[in-house]
């Protein structure tokens, strides 16, 4: 009992400091900067609702496209619409949820590499969607994204500027990772990984697991779908290029380095591997090649991901299952 | 007690492709008896658990349940009705904990909505609790409440087929379908295992167990249903099965005596 309060203490603490740190750094550090900790919160978004739905055991290769769904839905709603960004951001959101629980239906009865190729094919199929219908996807140009406005004349809400944009993000995110938080602390998430463990057991529970599975899969495709907002008016500009494989691949190099046990495993996976990429710009496309190596030493040393390595030196277990090294994963 | 036949199977038969894994076998199950299923490997004794917990759809013939047709439901649908079962390796998540697998187990008595165990509400909470308490008194029952703290996984094999019992339990069955409840355990695990198999049946709760330990069969099992290559040779009180001549020359070989 002291222990379990000790460690609520430390964690109280440690989220202090790090959201004062999260407040304090936008104005210590140059303006590209400020831009980059805002993608990266994208990122963490992604990657975070990514998990939601690797809970329930599948990898879906469609995640990016969702965010892609995301980005597209509010670049036609603000920009051909004028509808404002307060409510876009949501109706995106759901716009890719919706998307994502339209194809959870084919893809509920497949398992593993199966629900890899058919996720994959989903997704691609959305991407050609963007190419192929000029209007209203414009093409291989893609999209024009105007910044949000949010209260018209006041000028130091400006959001086209980066820091008060760094901000709205961060409120975005943390409400993104609250209410994913909680999602995977309460039955719902432990249901879902009942399907993850096995998936036969978990039916013959009465667990209605093709269900649980389309659920995941819309509350995930709905988080990528909001990241894809926070994207999509911070760049100004969307393609269907950006939400290709290459994109996948990164999120799963970040998701693997990570973790995805525990609900942070991701977020550290993002966050190290960015700053590393950050680190590593001056040697340009030699990046890849570094990622690539990262993974394979991460595959054959620590396979349950960075934070598999909270239970090594021994950080005390909170729920023990939810922290497992997953070396005897199937 | 009258004998009505709780679960009766009428022609059921799977084919995967050409192969014939269940040939049109009928069978009725009395409420409240021991049945045991017998015949060497390969023979479909799983293949027809399959089929009637619904895991795989059969290719002809049908299952009634209850003087209803259930042929066809889905698993989750079969288990809500009260057929109850666990697995042959195991029936349990390998990386939770003891008491956590039976909580998850506990899925059919959840009554209040997703949206209340998001928000947690008072009642989701003390729905929780009432599952917890409900989850303790299995564990204690099936003797492995010491255990609930330890990751299902890293259990001694005798333990992994309690708590799996336990999970099978949890969904409230009126009829429990075993698979190889015994095996790979040591004589003292098995007699406690078929003690354990007695008591649910004392307790109101038709079983169905296939297993390969004759002895534990032979002194369990009120009935004995003999199959082999998908169909079934021979049914009927453990004497009468295992001093069957079809049954010796397929399954049971000269040696095994019926003395037992």
């Amino acid at each position: 009992m002291v222990m379990a309060r000790n460690n609520n203490i430390q964690k109280a603490i440690g989220l202090i400091i790090l959201s004062a740190v999260m407040v304090v750094i936008p104005f210590i550090v140059s303006g590209y900067k400020v831009d980059f900790l805002t993608m990266l919160m994208v990122n963490v978004i992604l990657a975070v609702s990514f998990r939601v739905i690797t809970t329930t055991g599948g990898w879906s290769l469609a995640h990016v496209p969702m965010m892609g769904a995301g980005a597209y839905a509010t670049a036609l709603m603000t920009g051909r619409l004028g509808i404002p960004f307060w409510f876009s951001m949501p109706l995106a959101g759901l716009a890719a949820g919706l998307i994502g629980l339209g194809i959870s239906y084919p893809l509920r009865r497949t398992e593993g590499f199966a629900f890899f190729v058919a996720s994959f094919a989903a997704g691609e199929a959305l991407r050609l969607c963007w190419i192929r219908f000029k209007v209203p996807f414009g093409g291989h140009q893609g999209l024009v994204v105007p910044p949000p406005k949010l209260i018209s004349g006041v000028h130091w809400l400006d959001f086209s500027e980066a820091i008060p944009y760094y901000f709205l993000a961060l409120v975005v995110t943390v409400l993104c990772l609250l209410i994913m938080h909680r999602l995977d602390g309460c039955r719902i998430g432990s249901t879902f990984k009942t399907i993850e463990s096995d998936e036969n057991l978990a039916r013959s529970m009465g667990i209605n697991t093709y269900r649980y599975k389309m659920l995941a899969l819309a509350i995930g495709s709905f988080f990528a779908g909001i990241a894809g907002v926070i994207l999509a008016h911070r760049l100004w500009a969307i393609e269907p290029t950006q939400f290709g494989f290459s994109t996948t691949l990164y999120l799963l190099v970040w998701v693997v380095f990570g973790g995805t046990k525990t609900f942070y495993g991701p977020i550290l996976g993002v966050v190290v591997l960015s700053i590393i990429g950050e680190l590593l710009r001056p040697l340009a496309d030699w990046v890849p090649m570094v990622y690539g190596i990262i993974i394979i030493l991460t595959l054959i040393y620590l396979p349950g991901g960075l934070e598999s390595l909270a239970s090594r030196i021994g950080i005390p277990k909170g729920k023990a299952w939810k922290i497992r090294i997953s070396t005897e994963d199937k | 007690m009258t004998n009505m036949a709780i679960l009766e199977l009428i022609g059921l038969g799977k084919n995967f492709g050409q192969n014939v894994a269940v040939n049109a076998i009928d069978m009725s199950i009395d409420e409240g008896e021991i049945r045991g299923l017998i015949g060497p490997n390969g023979s479909g004794k799983t293949t027809l658990f399959n089929m009637i917990t619904g895991f795989l759809n059969p290719t002809k013939g049908r299952i009634i349940w209850k003087g209803t047709d259930i042929t066809g439901a889905p698993p989750h649908v079969v288990t809500k009705l009260g057929l109850g079962r666990t697995f042959q390796l195991t029936t349990l998540f390998r990386d939770m904990t003891v008491l956590q697998n039976v909580i998850m187990a506990h899925h059919l008595h959840i009554r209040t909505s997703l949206w209340h165990q998001f928000l947690k509400s008072d009642e989701s909470r003390q729905e929780e609790e009432e599952i917890e308490g409900m989850s303790l008194a299995l564990l204690e029952k099936m003797g492995i409440e010491t255990r609930k703290n330890e990751i299902a996984g890293e259990l001694p094999h005798g333990y992994q087929v309690a708590l799996g019992i336990a999970n099978a339990l949890a969904t409230d069955p009126k009829i429990i379908l075993l698979d190889e409840p015994v095996g790979g355990m040591n004589p003292v695990e098995t007699d406690e295992t078929m003690q354990r198999v007695k008591t649910l049946r004392d307790e109101g709760i038709t079983v169905f167990l296939v297993e390969h330990d004759m002895r534990a069969v032979m002194s369990t099992c009120d009935k004995i249903t003999c199959i082999n290559f998908g169909n079934k040779i021979a049914e009927g009180s453990p004497q009468m099965v295992c001093s069957h001549s079809e049954v010796i020359e397929a399954y049971l070989g000269e040696e095994v005596s019926c003395s037992l």
